[in-house]
C-alpha cells in the first residue's frame, strides 16, 4: 500500500482504538454475547452428535459439481501466457501466428482487452476482494514474474493449450527487487495489518531481557507455503442479458460479486457468483486474475468461458504465504517465570497488498509476562502478491515461539508442559481484556495423561529402537475468535414445518452446510430434514469470509439475528389466541416443531398452528446481527495443546513422525464429526509446515522454480499415522453457539511440536522450517 | 475407434491430444474424474480401465480404443453407492470432496494388486504368495493419491472396512 494508504490505515486504525476502549468498559450485557446464546444450555439435541455430511454421497459419488463442471451452451476454452521477467515492459507482443492457430478464436491482451478499474484489494473495504490492487492486463507493464501476458481463447482446451505456445514477447526488463537481502536493504516498515500496527510493548522488554537470569535468544526461519488445494482453480463464466454469471470456486462470493462489479463498472447486482461446493481453500480461493481474465475474455468473444489454471498457472497467479525471519528472546527467573518476550522480525510482501505475514499474532494473548516488545517489519519485493494461508501467523509464528519455548524449558531442566502453565496469564497480556473462555490448562492435562507424556526422557538423544532416534515434543497451538462484520441470513418457514436459511457463506469441506443445517435445527426445533441449508451463491444475504476460522460465528450470529425476527413475527401471527401470547421474543425458543416458553415449555403452539391460524402460508424474514463489539471486550481465542512422536533415522537423518495428539480448547464442539477432521487437517498441513513444504522461489529470477505437486511436497498417506484428537468441550459464554472456530488451530503448534521432538530425538534444534534430512545429517 | 465407459460404448476423439482425462471430463461429461495437477502428481484423476488403476491425466485417449473404462460413476452413484464410497462416508474420508473419486478408485485398483501379489516398498517379503494386509500397506500403497484437507486418517479407515486382514 502507498504512504497514503498507509496513513489512512492509522487514522482507521486510531478510531477503532477509542472505540475499542469504550467497547472494552461497556458492561457485558451491551456486548454481542453478553447474554449467552441459549443453544449452549441445549445437551442433548443435533448440537454435539456426530453426525455424518450431508452432502457425502454426492461427493463420493463424483456427483458434486464443482467450478470447472457447468456444462454451457457454446461454451469455449482459454489458457494463459504468463510473462517470465519480473518487471518491466511488454515491447512486442505477436500474437498472430496463435490467432492462426486451429480452433482459436481470439487472443485477449492488454491491447484488446476491455477496459477495467484495478481491483480494490481485499481489507481496503468491506467487500474488497483483490489479492492485489493491480490492474489487470490493461497495459504494457509487468509487476511479477509470472504475471498474465495473454488469454487464448479456442474451442477446445487442446488447441488454446497450443496457440498459447505460439504466444510471441518480448520484454524490456526493469531493475527489480527479488530477493530479501536487497529489499532489506532498501529499508524496512513497520507492517499494518486490519488497519493497526503490528508492534506492541509492554514495559521495556529490552532491559528485562538482560536482567533476567535465564534468557533463550533466537533466530527462526519459515519459507514460503502454497495452498495447494487439490482442486485447481478454475471458472466457467458467461454473460447473460447483462448478468456476469460466475461458477467460481470461492471462499467470499459476495466479496467477489461486488469487486467484479467495481471492476467491470456494472451494478454490483449484476454479478451472480455461485459455487457450491470448494475443492479446498485454506485461504487460496479468493479473487485473483483469473476469474476477471475469463469474465472478460467471455465479454470479448460473446460466449461462455471456461478457464482451468495449470498446477503452473496456480503458482503464477495464487499468493502463497510469505516468508518469515524472526527472532524470539524469552527472559525468565530461575523458577521458569517468563520476565520478557522479544518476537520480532521481517517478512516481504509487495507494494499492492495488504497482507504482511503477521507472525506475532500468536505471542500478543499467550504468556504472562510483565515485559513484551512484538514488531513486523515489513519489506517489499517485486513479486506476485502473498496472501493469507491457513492460520496466516499463528501457523509459523507458533513455530518461532513455541520452539523458544522449548528452548527454555530446556535451559531451566524444566518439564516443557509445566513451564507453559506456570506461565498462564490471568488476563490478556498485551491489552488487558478478560479471557472470554480459557482452558488450556485443562486441554494440556488431558492431552498428557492420553500421550503418555510421563514417559519422555528429558535428557535429548537418549532413546533408540534399533537405527531410530525417538523423540516427544508438544507445543501450544493457538488461534483467535474472530466475527467479521457483514453477516446476514433468512429463515422461511411453512406451514408444513420446513425452514430455509440462506447465506452467502462456503463450503469447502469444513462441513458448513453438515454443522449449521445442526444448529439451525436446533434452534427452531425442527428435525435435520426439515431443514435446507442454501449457501455458496452471492446473491443470498449475507457477506461472509470463510476465512479467519470466523465462518460458523458470522452465520451462528447471522442465525441468531433472524430467527429472533422469526419468532417476533410468530409471535405477532400467534396473536392472542395462542398459548405463547403476551410473551416476548427473548422468552421463547423453538422445540418440537414449534415455540415454546423458554421455562415454562407447557406454553407451546406448532408451527403449523401458528401459521395456519394466520391463515400464512410461510413467513420469511431476514436480518443482520450486531458489530462483532465481543472481540473487542474480551479476549477471545482457542487454544490446544499439540504432542508428537518422532523417529529419526540416525544414519539418514529421516524424520518419521510416529503418533500425534492434538488436545483442544475451542469453546463448543458441534459437530464432532467434521469437526476431528478439521483438526486433523490442520495437523497434517502442520505435518507439511515442518518437514516438507517450501515454495522454492529464485531471488534472482523472481520466478518460483518448484511450481508443481512433484516437486512441492505435501504430506502424502505414507506420511500421515494415526493422528488422534481429543478436545474439552466447554462451550464460550461469549461465541455463537458457545463455539470458536477450529479451521486454522490445527496448522498451528504443530511444526514447533515437531520441531521440539526431533530436538528430543537428537539433540538438534532445527530453527529453519522444513525439517528436511540435510539438517540433521 | 470407441472406448467403453461404465459399460457404454463411446467414440474416442479425433483430436489425439486429447487426454483420457478431458475425454472424460469435456466431452461425456463424466466430471466426477477429477483433475488437480495433469500432469500424474496428485492421483485425482485414477479411474480403472480393465480393473487396473491408471492416471487418466497421463493416458492419451486414443490409446485406449477398445478398453473398458470404469470411472467413479460406474462404481457407484449418491442414490446406490458402491460399500466403499459408503464407507468413505461413514469414516469421514474426505472433506472437500475433490481427491475423493480418485481415491476411491485407486483403492479399488489396489485392493486386487495386494490380492494379486504385487509387492509394495513396505512388504516385509517380497517372494510371499500372499501379501498380508495392515495399515501401511494400504498408505504405502494410496501415497499416489494426495489429499489436501487432511483425511487420510478416515480413508485408510475406509478402505479398512472392505479388508477385514487390515484391521489391527
Amino acid at each position: 500500500m502507498s504512504i497514503i494508504e498507509d496513513t489512512k490505515q492509522l487514522v482507521q486504525g486510531a478510531v477503532m482504538a477509542g472505540m475499542s476502549k469504550a467497547i472494552a468498559l461497556a458492561p457485558d450485557r451491551w456486548i454481542p454475547g453478553g447474554t449467552p446464546d441459549p443453544l449452549i444450555s441445549h445437551r442433548h439435541g443435533h448440537i454435539g452428535r456426530p453426525t455424518t455430511r450431508i452432502d457425502g454421497p454426492l461427493k463420493v459419488a463424483g456427483a458434486a459439481p464443482f467450478a470447472a463442471e457447468f456444462p454451457m451452451e457454446g461454451m469455449v476454452y482459454a489458457a494463459l501466457a504468463n510473462s517470465t521477467i519480473a518487471k518491466g515492459r511488454i515491447v512486442e507482443l505477436d500474437t498472430r501466428t496463435a490467432e492462426e492457430a486451429p480452433g482459436v478464436i481470439a487472443v485477449m491482451t492488454h491491447r484488446n482487452a476491455p477496459r477495467l478499474s484495478p481491483p480494490p484489494a481485499f481489507m481496503s473495504s468491506p467487500k474488497a476482494a483483490g489479492g492485489d490492487s493491480l490492474p489487470v492486463m490493461q497495459d504494457a507493464s509487468i509487476h511479477w514474474n509470472g504475471e498474465p501476458v495473454a488469454v487464448v481463447i479456442a474451442q477446445t482446451q487442446e488447441q488454446a493449450n497450443h496457440a498459447r505456445s505460439l504466444v510471441r514477447v518480448t520484454y524490456e526488463a526493469e531493475p527489480a527487487i527479488t530477493s530479501l537481502g536487497a529489499a532489506k536493504a532498501r529499508g524496512s516498515r513497520t507492517a499494518m495489518f486490519m488497519g493497526q500496527p503490528l508492534h506492541d510493548e509492554v514495559g521495556d522488554a529490552d532491559a528485562a531481557l538482560a536482567a533476567s537470569a535465564v534468557n533463550v535468544d533466537a533466530s527462526y526461519s519459515t519459507p514460503r507455503h502454497n495452498h495447494n488445494a487439490i482442486e485447481l482453480h478454475g471458472v466457467t463464466v458467461a454473460w447473460q442479458d447483462g448478468v456476469l454469471r460466475i461458477h467460481d470456486a470461492s471462499q467470499l462470493v459476495a466479496h467477489e460479486a461486488w469487486t467484479l462489479a467495481q471492476m467491470f463498472g456494472i451494478d454490483e447486482d449484476k454479478v451472480v457468483v455461485t459455487s457450491p461446493f470448494v475443492g479446498g481453500g485454506f485461504g487460496g480461493k479468493c479473487l485473483w486474475q483469473h476469474q476477471v481474465l475469463a469474465a472478460a475474455a467471455s465479454r470479448m468473444v460473446g460466449r461462455p468461458v471456461r478457464l482451468v489454471l495449470s498446477r503452473e498457472d496456480v503458482y503464477r497467479l495464487v499468493g502463497g504465504r510469505s516468508n518469515t525471519e524472526q527472532r524470539v528472546a524469552l527472559g525468565a527467573d530461575p523458577d521458569g517465570r517468563i520476565k520478557a518476550i522479544i518476537h520480532e522480525g521481517v517478512t516481504p510482501k509487495t507494494a499492492f497488498n495488504a497482507m504482511p505475514e503477521p507472525f506475532i499474532l500468536p505471542t500478543r494473548s499467550a504468556y504472562a509476562s510483565e515485559t513484551i516488545k512484538l514488531d513486523v517489519q515489513a519489506v517489499e519485493l517485486d513479486m506476485l502478491s502473498n496472501t493469507f494461508m491457513r492460520a496466516p501467523g499463528e501457523s509459523v509464528g507458533t513455530f518461532a515461539l513455541e520452539s523458544a519455548l522449548d528452548e527454555l524449558a530446556h535451559k531451566l531442566d524444566m518439564d516443557p508442559i509445566e513451564l507453559r502453565i506456570r506461565n498462564e496469564p490471568e488476563k490478556d497480556p498485551t491489552n488487558g481484556l478478560p479471557f472470554s473462555s480459557r482452558h488450556i490448562v485443562e486441554a494440556w492435562r488431558a492431552g498428557a495423561e492420553r500421550f503418555g507424556w510421563s514417559a519422555r526422557k528429558p535428557a535429548s538423544g537418549t532413546v533408540r529402537d534399533g537405527e531410530w532416534l525417538v523423540g516427544m515434543g508438544c507445543a501450544t497451538a493457538t488461534y483467535p475468535y474472530y466475527r467479521m462484520p457483514g453477516g446476514a441470513a433468512r429463515i422461511t418457514l411453512t406451514r408444513e414445518g420446513h425452514a430455509t436459511v440462506d447465506i452467502a457463506a462456503h463450503e469447502m469441506g469444513m462441513g458448513t452446510a453438515t454443522t449449521h443445517t445442526m444448529v439451525a435445527a436446533e434452534r427452531l426445533g425442527l428435525p435435520l430434514e426439515a431443514v435446507t441449508f442454501n449457501y455458496g451463491d452471492s446473491t443470498l444475504p449475507g457477506v461472509v469470509l470463510a476465512g479467519g476460522s470466523q465462518q460458523t460465528a458470522s452465520i451462528g450470529a447471522s442465525v441468531i439475528a433472524a430467527h429472533r425476527a422469526l419468532v417476533k413475527e410468530l409471535l405477532k401471527l400467534a396473536g392472542n389466541d395462542s398459548p405463547l401470547a403476551g410473551l416476548k421474543p427473548d422468552e421463547v425458543g423453538g422445540t418440537d416443531c414449534g415455540l415454546c416458553k423458554l421455562d415454562d415449555p407447557a406454553l407451546y403452539e406448532s408451527y403449523a398452528s401458528i401459521l395456519g391460524r394466520a391463515q400464512r402460508v410461510s413467513v420469511c424474514v431476514e436480518a443482520s446481527p450486531s458489530a462483532p463489539m465481543e472481540i473487542m471486550h474480551w479476549s477471545m481465542h482457542s487454544h490446544g495443546a499439540m504432542f508428537c512422536e518422532v523417529r529419526v533415522h540416525a544414519v539418514t537423518g529421516e524424520v518419521r513422525v510416529s503418533r500425534f495428539l492434538g488436545s483442544f480448547d475451542c469453546g463448543r464442539i458441534l459437530n464432532p464429526k467434521t469437526a476431528g477432521s478439521q483438526f486433523r487437517g490442520g495437523i497434517i498441513m502442520g505435518l507439511g509446515l515442518a518437514l516438507m513444504e517450501e515454495t522454492r522461489f529464485d531471488e534472482r529470477s523472481g520466478r518460483i522454480v518448484n511450481p508443481s505437486l512433484s516437486e512441492y511436497h505435501v504430506p502424502v498417506h505414507m506420511d500421515v499415522p494415526e493422528i488422534d484428537v481429543i478436545w474439552t468441550d466447554i462451550p464460550d459464554p461469549h461465541a455463537p453457539m458457545g463455539a470458536r472456530g477450529i479451521g486454522e488451530i490445527g496448522i498451528t503448534g504443530t511444526a514447533a511440536a515437531v520441531a521440539n521432538a526431533v530436538f528430543n530425538a537428537t539433540g538438534k534444534r532445527v530453527r529453519d522450517l522444513p525439517i528436511t534430512l540435510d539438517k540433521l545429517m | 475407434m470407441t472406448i467403453s465407459v461404465n459399460g457404454v460404448e463411446a467414440m474416442l476423439p479425433s483430436d489425439p491430444r486429447v487426454s483420457l482425462l478431458d475425454l472424460l471430463r469435456e466431452q461425456l461429461g463424466l466430471s466426477g474424474t477429477k483433475k488437480g495437477c495433469d500432469q500424474g502428481a496428485c492421483g485425482a484423476c485414477t479411474v480403472l480401465v480393465d480393473g487396473e488403476r491408471i492416471l487418466s491425466c497421463l493416458a492419451l485417449a486414443v490409446q485406449y480404443d477398445g478398453r473398458s473404462v470404469t470411472t467413479i460413476e460406474g462404481l457407484g452413484t449418491a442414490e446406490c453407492p458402491h460399500p466403499l464410497q459408503s464407507a468413505f462416508i461413514a469414516h469421514d474420508g474426505f472433506q472437500c470432496g475433490y481427491c475423493t473419486p480418485g481415491q476411491i478408485c485407486s483403492a479399488m485398483g489396489m485392493i486386487e494388486e495386494v490380492r494379486r501379489g504385487t509387492p509394495s516398498h513396505v512388504t516385509s517379503d517380497i517372494t510371499a504368495e500372499v501379501i498380508p494386509f495392515s495399515r501401511d500397506e494400504v498408505r504405502e500403497r494410496m501415497s499416489g493419491n494426495l489429499c489436501r484437507c487432511g483425511a487420510h486418517n478416515g480413508i485408510v479407515d475406509a478402505i479398512a472396512t472392505l479388508l477385514p486382514e487390515a484391521a489391527e
